[in-house]
């Protein structure tokens, strides 16, 4: 178990590398000078040396890479080129917001999307199918921008149900923040998980295990639930690893609708001012996700399934 | 029960079903299709006592399993029909509502299944699952329940049952997990046991394990059995009375011993006659199957073969000390955790129209043999010589010219076949990769094949999804002919067929031989098939031939005590031996894994009798 772990671990190594130096050359191959989107049309050359000698701009490209690697695994991040303000202070500030949201969306994506695969593959063919279906097709088509702003139009400016932009400070008024963005991130989770669900139980009621548990004279709620549901949930858990990270990009577009604090809003901003160090600690932070998720997928695997586990 | 359909049931239920265990009258079953209904079964009637079995024996598609399904009210009540009477212990089952029909199953009547494997949920344990039926019929709760399944792993022979309760399906062995099975099915002691091919999917030897397990517990608990199969041997082997089914109807019912001594129905007379049984070889060797008409039953004595085999000159293929081990991947860092020994040290010779026979169970080697004589999979070392020439000497274009000679058969006819391609394609393209000749030469060749595989040549426009599994697997042959070639290794060719068809293919194959003078490498775990079709035959064991010689000296006077235990594993079709119950060996079948460090030891072989070598075995084999 613990060597399974320290594998997968070890496989997650290089993948953060790669990443970290595509980060670095896009960020390079941008057009612009950072110097000036910084300082403005009106700086003079002298302020826009200094200012590219203490951003590290003015050593060598491979030099800047190493700096710029070697910073990461100190966790110095450098500096916003604007505020000055160190990246990861940024991040700090930023990062619970994704969290929330995106642990929100989740949760809301899960509690209405299983139940709806559940429902359509145990009335296969008629209405609750036909029903959950449609809003499948429904969820994947609308993007999340139009539907984060449909219903911000709807329910906070024409009814003012919900605040119209931030994120809130007690618990209470936090809640009342998140609920339409989660919700509009939730629509698009539900529709996914509602049809792998769908999919999957069909597959698993049609197996031999499950023709033993009714020749046992098990109720019909213990040969959806125990028998199918747990097989069932194998290909969805992958499909939730998936999911979370479509979620957390979609933070990104839902951030900037709803006018939320969080990393996707501070990237877009950053990217607006070309300020090279928070875009690159945004991505890092991106990135850092998507190897961490995909860790936690193969975790949970090993969990559910004790055929993975010899291995 | 409503009023109504007891008026109904009574009026098709005579007296004779009184006091039976289960009594089946005119069952009827059909399926919605995009035809409309379509009727599966159609009037079948017949009753069980305690301690009695009933076999209901057919080929695929005779509804056998659709009945036993119909039973337990298993079928999917959306999709299919069931009408009749279905009486367990004087109580009509087809009127029962869902709730009341879920109490009687796993209590009052148990079901165990062909693929334990799948029949098992891979997420429990197998101690939650059995365990699982006794709280769902509120016999145990909790921990007593699990304590009952370990009693229960214990009464299905199962060693060290503490141990095994916490484990998964699929850390156990084929045999092991269909006994968990029937731990399962009979954990609420039923008065009932449906068993729908439980061991067609397992080895002989645990094959006869597993009946006598079946026998010895129906004794114990005085219930009666239903035992679904294709296979006459089985049936000699447990059935007090046999009905015989054909395109869903019951076509004979009697005894088990008046069925296999006077038959009256032409089909059943032809389906014992299509069983092979061990112990009619002859002395001239190979010898077809008696055909029979499936309808009027009437025999067709098979004609004397002449001998096939040329003794002069050298073997057409010859196999010296092939090895083939598959190393099994530790972690990243270390090596190897283990070693599969598939194949170790095989020598044969295979001369001119002669069939060799490999023989034994799963994972003894011999399929990993046939592979790696095609050299599908590259042996460690050995050497393997096609009429003098060393073929792993060839590089890949000389060996793609070699493979001319040598061609394969597989098991499945249904995933050897491209469905997209007609079959006149199929057997013409090995023909026209080798750039044997034009494409009307091809198309020819095709069509003379089908022809001689007992199809015609009109057929050769068609794609394979037209044809039945018989035919497919005749497809197969006409292909692996097209390229004329001296050997053919077929590896279980006829396994997955139904009696009468394999009796068919077998004799075909047989008729190809002195035909084309070809030579067969026939993998089979079929022993009384190997006894019809070789003229030698080579016993494998842990991927090494344990004995080899002439069919008749091997099975006539077996000297390993494998090949023994493998002989006295094969069911008998002769009822009057079903009430002994034989001593049966209840060792698993031994794994070829080994740890890396492993060094085979160096066998010794004897001579039995004139060609007939029996490998000198070790301590282990002492009991």
């Amino acid at each position: 178990m613990a060597r399974y772990l320290l594998l997968r671990l070890g496989d997650a190594i290089p993948t953060l590398f790669l990443v970290l130096t595509l980060v670095f050359v896009a960020m390079r191959i941008l057009p612009g000078d950072p110097a000036l989107a910084a300082l403005g049309d009106a700086a003079l050359p002298e302020q826009l040396a200094e200012f590219r000698e203490r951003m590290g701009l003015n050593v060598p490209l491979w030099q800047q890479y190493f700096n710029f690697l070697g910073g990461v695994l100190t966790l110095d991040l450098g500096r916003s080129l604007l505020s000055n303000t160190p990246v990861l202070t940024l991040i700090a500030q930023n990062l619970p917001y994704t969290i929330e949201l995106t642990m929100a969306a989740m949760l809301m994506g899960i509690v209405a999307g299983i139940p709806l695969g559940v429902v359509a593959a145990t009335n296969r063919n008629k209405t609750p199918d036909t029903g959950v279906r449609l809003f499948s097709l429904i969820g994947y088509a609308i993007p999340d921008f139009f539907l984060g702003a449909l219903l911000l139009i709807t329910f906070s400016l024409n009814m003012g149900w919900f605040p119209i932009n931030g994120a809130g400070t007690d618990f209470v008024s936090r809640v009342h923040h998140i609920f339409l963005p989660a919700l509009t991130l939730a629509f698009v989770k539900a529709a996914f998980l509602g049809r792998l669900t769908r999919t999957s139980l069909l597959e698993v009621l049609g197996k031999d295990y499950v023709r033993t548990a009714r020749a046992k004279g098990a109720k019909e709620n213990r040969v959806i639930y125990q028998h199918g549901l747990r097989n069932a949930m194998l290909p969805v858990s992958t499909g939730l690893g998936l999911s979370l990270l479509s979620t957390l990009s979609g933070s990104v577009a839902v951030e900037l609708v709803f006018n939320r604090p969080g990393i996707g809003r501070l990237l877009i901003d950053a990217i607006a001012e070309r300020d090279y160090a928070v875009i690159q600690g945004g991505v890092l932070v991106f990135a850092g996700f998507v190897v961490l998720i995909n860790l936690l997928m193969d975790l949970v695997y090993v969990v559910i399934d004790p055929r993975v586990r010899v291995k | 029960m409503h009023a109504t359909s007891a008026v109904g049931t009574e009026r098709v239920a005579p007296k004779a079903g009184q006091g039976s265990v289960l009594s089946v009258r005119d069952l009827k079953t059909s399926f919605l299709t995009s035809r409309g209904w379509v009727e599966i079964v159609n009037g079948i009637s017949f009753d069980i006592d305690a301690e009695e079995t009933l076999a209901v024996v057919g080929e695929s598609g005779s509804g056998k399993s659709v009945t036993a399904l119909s039973i337990m009210r298993l079928l999917d009540p959306e999709m299919s029909r069931v009408e009749g009477s279905v009486r367990l212990a004087d109580r009509e089952l087809l009127t029962l509502s869902p709730a009341e029909m879920r109490s009687v199953r796993g209590l009052q009547m148990g079901m165990i299944f062909q693929e334990a494997m799948t029949s098992l949920n891979p997420l429990q344990t197998v101690g939650k699952q059995i365990a699982e039926v006794l709280t769902i019929h509120d016999r145990y709760s909790g921990q007593a329940a699990m304590k009952e399944a370990e009693r229960l792993l214990d009464r299905v022979r199962i060693p060290a049952a503490a141990s095994r309760l916490n484990d998964y399906p699929h850390s156990l062995s084929g045999g092991m997990r269909q006994r968990v099975m029937i731990a399962m099915a009979l954990a609420c002691k039923p008065r009932l046991l449906i068993a729908d091919e439980p061991t067609t999917a397992l080895d002989v030897t645990i094959q006869a394990q597993i009946l006598q397990l079946i026998k010895q517990l129906q004794k114990e608990e005085g219930m009666g059995v239903l035992f679904i199969t294709h296979d006459m041997g089985v049936v000699a082997e447990v059935a007090d009375r046999t009905v015989v089914m054909l395109e869903g109807r019951a076509v004979e019912s009697d005894t088990t011993e008046a069925i296999f001594e006077r038959a009256r129905n032409g089909y059943t007379r032809a389906l014992i006659a299509a069983v092979p049984k061990l112990g009619q070889g002859s002395e001239n060797g190979p010898q077809h199957f008696p055909t029979l008409d499936r309808k009027t039953g009437i025999v067709a004595a098979a004609r004397e073969r002449p001998d096939t085999v040329r003794r002069e000159g050298e073997p057409v293929l010859s196999v010296r000390n092939l090895v083939k081990r598959f190393d099994i991947p530790g972690g990243l860092f270390s090596g190897p955790s283990g070693r599969v020994h598939a194949v170790e040290k095989v020598s044969f010779d295979l001369r001119g129209g002669e069939t060799l026979a490999l023989v034994g169970e799963s994972g003894c080697g011999k399929s990993t043999t046939g592979r790696a004589i095609m050299r599908l999979i590259e042996p460690q070392s050995g050497e393997i010589s096609i009429e003098g020439t060393d073929i792993r000497a060839l590089d890949k274009e000389r060996m793609r010219d070699m493979r001319r000679h040598i061609q394969m058969i597989f098991q499945d006819p249904y995933a050897s076949l491209n469905p997209r391609i007609s079959i006149g394609d199929a057997i013409a393209e090995p023909f026209l990769t080798h750039k044997l000749g034009t494409k009307a030469q091809a198309r020819e060749k095709a069509m003379d094949l089908l022809e001689r595989v007992g199809l015609s040549a009109d057929m050769a426009s068609r794609f394979p999804s037209q044809f039945s599994g018989g035919q497919r697997q005749r497809i197969c042959i006409a292909r692996a002919l097209s390229l004329e070639p001296k050997v053919i290794v077929a590896d279980e060719s006829v396994s997955a067929l139904d009696v009468s068809i394999k009796a068919q293919v077998v004799n075909l194959m047989m008729d190809l031989q002195e035909q084309f003078g070809l030579s067969y490498l026939f993998i089979s775990h079929d022993m009384a098939v190997v006894e019809r079709i070789s003229h030698q035959v080579a016993v494998m064991y842990l991927g090494e031939i344990v004995e080899c010689g002439p069919v008749r000296a091997v099975f006539g006077n077996p000297q390993h005590p494998y090949t023994k235990r493998l002989m006295a594993a094969v069911p008998v079709p002769d009822p009057s031996r079903r009430k002994q119950l034989r001593p049966v060996n209840n060792e698993e079948v031994k794994s070829p894994i080994r740890p890396v460090d492993y060094v085979p030891p160096v066998r010794e072989y004897r001579e039995a009798s004139p060609a007939h070598i029996v490998q000198v075995w070790g301590d282990d084999w002492k009991v």
